[in-house]
């Protein structure tokens, strides 16, 4: 698999990133590096193998519908970067 | 040329929990801007979502009502994208393996196809502010519990994509699923639409558009897009494969295109929640607990009730109608009367006021029956007092005290009244006695207006035949 | 009396017999962070009037007699673990200033037991890295030579230890960031089995790899902690109910019979030859206290360090999505518009390494590659764990080392990414099968580094791994 700046630009896009210049070269050369070794795997057979997607065996782990409080407004919006009394503060986004 | 539409849907549904998705807040609808938070459905670092029981449960019900397949093995999984009104950059839903699959819906003769429903939560809401520079966020109805059902292509038009909705919607309220209030967003339609000539085999390319919210904007969106596509092949053109956004106040969509990027989600199965494992038993416990499904109730309506097969289904299109129905006829009212009064009356007062509410007590509507029944109020009074009821909730008896709304009976003051009305009107009584049949008419009508509608027309009839009965003589 | 030398138990029991005050043990601790700390680095914020209430609520703990193993006990926290209203960073620009309205369940356990805490630790930004050289805030030196560093990612945690700026602390293992650096500094770390400790308010890098456990100077003081911090949770699906919660009943039972598997692939090439004379010396140690140990061949050995950085990366790409200037931490003031306010608040706000793992991440799950690396790597996650079965299905421990080589040096390896990652060769696995593990000190090599010793248990069976850690530090006159 060949790691193209191409596919750092797509990557990047989809991960909000980017990479400019040298960084981006820098960036698809570490990646490629990376890949490279991981193609190891490539010669170990898997095709009978389920995927473990979890470790423990235990299932249905559910909460009951039961309300408890919302955390005061001002909690929530404290650590907002940009903000009015009641909301988050985003950029104007028009649709 | 002519061409064939192919229609699919998907609903977005908003389960009747109390508290959200994956943490104890409440799904309240209408609170203060983001004081229905915490540091789990606004995506704080560290915090880990826990599983509603009720939402699970609400779904399989769904799921069952809509003669799906319930699986026994499900997860929940991440679906990644970056939007201001998704805290976490993912959306915790369902991908490979959904909670049901394969049902059916029954819309008159035809068996539209389900496809799937999943589990997934709501985003929040972007309010744009009046300046255009920036935009709030409300996070209040983040994480609220939905279940999306997607339907197979199975619809041809308009109406049977409205008549799928409206189908599943009453039997989603029926089964208590949820409230399906879609002028509150807790119902909402995605369509997907191709076009093709007759004849060919393979699909048009499909468009999609996206949180049609009301019946209207269902129909008018998709009319509109059938079009639009349709003009487009006819002009040589071709559709193009997009999500576009149907602007109703407009009554045109308008492509998303530039706004899209690549659809690559990068789902993979959420670790921080494990699998949903629901046990053929338990699948039988809550088919067991499934209430009488619209399609069961007009059956009975018509077995049982001998209401002819549109009353019926009018009746059951609606659970709030439909108790209310029952509740009336509980109390000794004949069902076809109820059901013509319901079709009627109440239904004509809900249109005008614009409202899916009925504010009227099912004991104070049995007690105007019995009034009618009793001959104590006309037809036309009983109309009226309904009219009251309705707006302000008050009993019938307190209405016809207070409004002096009684039918006059008493015989002397209708004789004497009949002996004025055709004194004052000696031409169409002289019409009457020469035949003309249409004067009783007339006639009638000045004996009510004298009386502000209140006598009772029997008797009056009967009067005033008896005096121009003897002026004939 | 050399206070801060003590362990634990001894400051406990001096604390309960009124012969030491809180404050007088705390006072220890504070004033050892304000004389080695500016040279070490270890912390990243302290927190001066929150550890003035924990003096008061402990003292208060132990005078009515109420008084947990803990009460009284100075202790710090990784910075990826949530305190509520104060900063926590995970070490990154990107968090900078941010308050937590809550705690981890971690945190408040320790407060419940009367633990008295004193400040956040460094580590590498978000758990990502070796060597605590990925802090956005600084580097954190190794106490035994400080030209070195102390391992990572909480680096931070094993050098307070290390330095007796802490008496415990908690640290994050995801692939060996709790072991290695307790290796590197000359002190005992526990990584617990996946779904011991609640992971609620630990700062998720990878999810289904993340596990918190303590940092002490003995295998005694790591098992207290645990009787503290173990235990289900409701606010994490994925922490266990109902198991043993008792893990210091067994310590001193000695390890006679006990079966010891020590996998070839673990002494064979990569690793320094320092360490695997330690570690030999410590199997002969075990073996001369009745314990008999085999060598075993661990086939997916190599595979491991492919599936880790696949698996975790994707699940990192995903738990970082949200940091976006929107809601918390670091917002760039160059964005004009929403595109911009994401990418350049991330591409300011996260690190290098931070960076390349995010895009490992999204690579691995992106469109076409899904199959060929996310799922591989959870099919060989798969027969790893069933590999480790196996073996422990006729052993009762796996043994080995934590790290192929002691501490190396600030700045060795900070341009080769891929040679940072093999350094988690023997403890990545332990995260991939969801295992309890601790690494102890083992001597040290001929340049007087520490050297660490990896004992891996089965699955929520940490008394028998602390029972034969116990015996190996006590063989190693440790402590008395």
């Amino acid at each position: 698999m060949k790691v193209t700046t191409e596919t750092v630009d797509y990557v990047a896009a989809l991960a909000r990133l980017s990479f400019h210049g040298d960084e981006k070269e820098k960036m698809a050369a570490q990646l490629q590096g990376i890949l490279s070794y991981m193609e190891k795997l490539d010669a170990l057979d898997t095709e009978a193998v389920k995927p473990l997607e979890h470790l423990e065996n235990a299932v249905n782990v559910f909460r009951e519908d039961e309300v408890r409080d919302s955390f005061p407004r001002e909690e929530i919006l404290r650590n907002a970067p940009r903000r009015d009394t009641r909301a988050f503060k985003v950029p104007g986004i028009m649709e | 040329m002519n061409y064939r539409t192919v229609i699919g849907l998907e609903i977005h549904v908003e389960l009747a929990t109390a508290t959200k998705m994956f943490c104890s807040c409440t799904t309240l609808f209408g609170g203060e801007v983001n004081t229905h938070c915490c540091p789990v459905c606004t995506g704080m670092p560290g915090t880990l979502p826990v599983i509603n029981r009720k939402a699970v449960e609400l779904a399989v019900r769904t799921g069952l009502a809509l003669n799906c397949q319930i699986s026994s093995f499900s997860k929940m999984d991440r679906k990644n994208y970056f939007y201001p009104d998704l805290p976490k950059a993912y959306q915790i839903s369902q991908y490979d393996l959904p909670l049901c699959r394969d049902g059916y819906v029954e819309v008159g003769e035809r068996k539209i196809g389900i496809e799937r429903i999943h589990m997934e939560e709501d985003a929040g809401k972007l309010i744009h502010d009046g300046d255009g520079k920036s935009s709030s966020i409300d996070y209040n109805r983040c994480g609220i519990p939905l279940i999306e059902i997607v339907s197979r292509p199975d619809m041809s038009n308009a109406e049977e994509a409205r008549d799928f909705v409206e189908k599943v919607r009453t039997i989603l309220q029926f089964i208590g699923a949820s409230d399906c209030r879609m002028q509150e967003g807790s119902l909402r339609v995605d369509v997907n639409l191709s076009v093709r000539p007759v004849g060919q085999e393979s699909l048009g390319i499909r468009t999609e558009m996206k949180n049609l919210n009301s019946f209207r904007a269902i129909v008018r969106a998709i009319e509109s897009e059938e079009k639009r596509q349709i003009e487009l092949l006819e002009s040589g053109g071709v559709v193009i494969q997009e999500t576009r956004r149907w602007d109703d106040d407009r009554g045109m969509s308008f492509s998303m295109r530039s706004k899209e990027e690549a659809h690559d989600y990068r789902y993979f199965p959420e670790p921080d929640l494990l699998p949903v494992v629901i046990a053929q038993e338990e699948v039988l416990r809550i088919k067991d607990t499934l209430p009488e499904l619209p399609q069961q109730r007009k059956a009975r309506y018509m077995e049982q009730l001998g209401l002819p097969e549109y009353d019926a289904g009018l009746l059951t299109a609606d659970l709030g109608i439909s108790d209310w129905f029952e509740l009336v006829t509980g109390l000794g009212a004949d069902p076809k009367t109820v059901s013509n009064w319901i079709m009627g009356d109440l239904m004509r007062i809900q249109n005008e006021k614009n409202t899916n509410d009925n504010p009227v007590r099912p004991e104070d509507f049995a007690r105007l029956l019995a009034l009618v029944g009793e001959g104590v109020l006309s037809q036309n009074m009983a109309r009226k007092v309904l009219g009251v009821m309705f707006e302000t909730g008050r009993d019938p008896d307190g209405i016809v005290e207070a409004e002096g709304l009684r039918v006059v009976r008493d015989d002397q003051l209708l004789e004497d009244l009949a002996d004025k009305v055709l004194r004052e009107n000696p031409g169409p009584v002289k019409d009457y006695l020469a035949g003309t049949e249409k004067a009783f008419g007339f006639l009638m009508g000045q004996m009510m207006r004298k009386t502000g509608g209140k006598a009772d027309p029997g008797m009056a009839a009967c009067i005033l035949r008896k005096k121009l009965g003897d002026r004939g003589n | 009396m050399d206070i801060a030398g003590m362990d634990m138990t001894t400051a406990g029991s001096l604390l309960r017999d009124r012969k030491i005050s809180v404050s007088e043990l705390a006072g220890e601790y504070i004033k050892n962070i304000r004389e080695k700390d500016p040279s070490i680095g270890a912390y990243l914020h302290v927190c001066e009037s929150k550890t003035r209430e924990d003096i008061q609520k402990a003292q208060d703990m132990i005078d009515r007699g109420e008084a947990s193993p803990l009460a009284g006990i100075p202790y710090a926290l990784k910075d990826n673990i949530c305190t509520r209203g104060i900063e926590t960073t995970c070490a990154s620009r990107i968090l900078k200033g941010f308050l937590p309205p809550y705690n981890a369940t971690v945190a408040d356990r320790l407060d419940a037991a009367g633990g008295v805490l004193l400040g956040k630790l460094n580590m590498d930004e978000f758990a990502m890295g070796g060597s605590t050289e990925n802090s956005a805030f600084g580097i954190t030196r190794n106490p035994h030579d400080k030209s070195r560093v102390p391992g990572g990612s909480s680096g931070g945690s094993a050098a307070a230890v290390a330095a007796s700026m802490a008496l415990f602390t908690l640290g994050s293992d995801t692939g060996g960031s709790i072991r290695q650096p307790a290796s590197f500094c000359g002190v005992t770390g526990l990584k617990p089995t996946y779904g011991r400790v609640s992971r609620y308010g630990l700062v998720a890098f990878a999810s289904s790899l993340d596990q918190i456990g303590p940092l002490g100077k003995t295998v005694r003081d790591c098992a207290l902690v645990m009787e503290a911090i173990a235990g289900h949770d409701p606010m994490d699906s994925t922490s266990a109910a109902g198991k043993d919660a008792c893990f210091t009943g067994e310590l001193e039972q000695g390890i006679k019979g006990m079966r010891i598997a020590v996998p070839r692939e673990y002494l064979a090439e990569g690793i320094s030859p320092g360490v695997r004379e330690k570690v030999l010396e410590g199997l002969d140690m075990l073996a001369s206290m009745g314990a008999v140990w085999e060598e075993v061949e661990l086939k997916l050995h190599d595979a491991a360090i492919s599936a880790y950085y696949i698996i975790s990366s994707a699940e990192a790409s995903s738990n970082l999505a949200r940091y976006d200037g929107i809601k918390y931490g670091f917002r760039s003031d160059n964005a004009r518009d929403l595109a911009e306010l994401y990418s350049k608040t991330r591409n300011e706000g996260f690190g290098e390494e931070v960076k390349r793992r995010i895009m490992l991440g999204t690579y691995v799950l992106s469109s076409g590659y899904y199959d060929a690396y996310y799922i591989k790597a959870l099919k060989i996650r798969s027969l790893i764990k069933e590999e480790f079965d196996t073996v422990l299905g006729k052993y009762d421990l796996i043994a080995g080392p934590t790290t192929p080589t002691t501490a190396f040096g600030i700045g060795e390896k900070t341009g080769n990414p891929l040679e940072m990652y093999l350094g988690d060769v023997y403890t990545v696995s332990v995260n991939i099968a969801g295992l309890p593990a601790v690494s102890l000190p083992c001597g040290t090599d001929t340049s007087g580094l520490p050297v660490g010793f990896q004992l891996i248990g089965r699955a929520f069976d940490e008394k028998t791994l602390l029972r034969c850690a116990r015996a190996l530090e006590k063989a190693r006159e440790v402590l008395p």
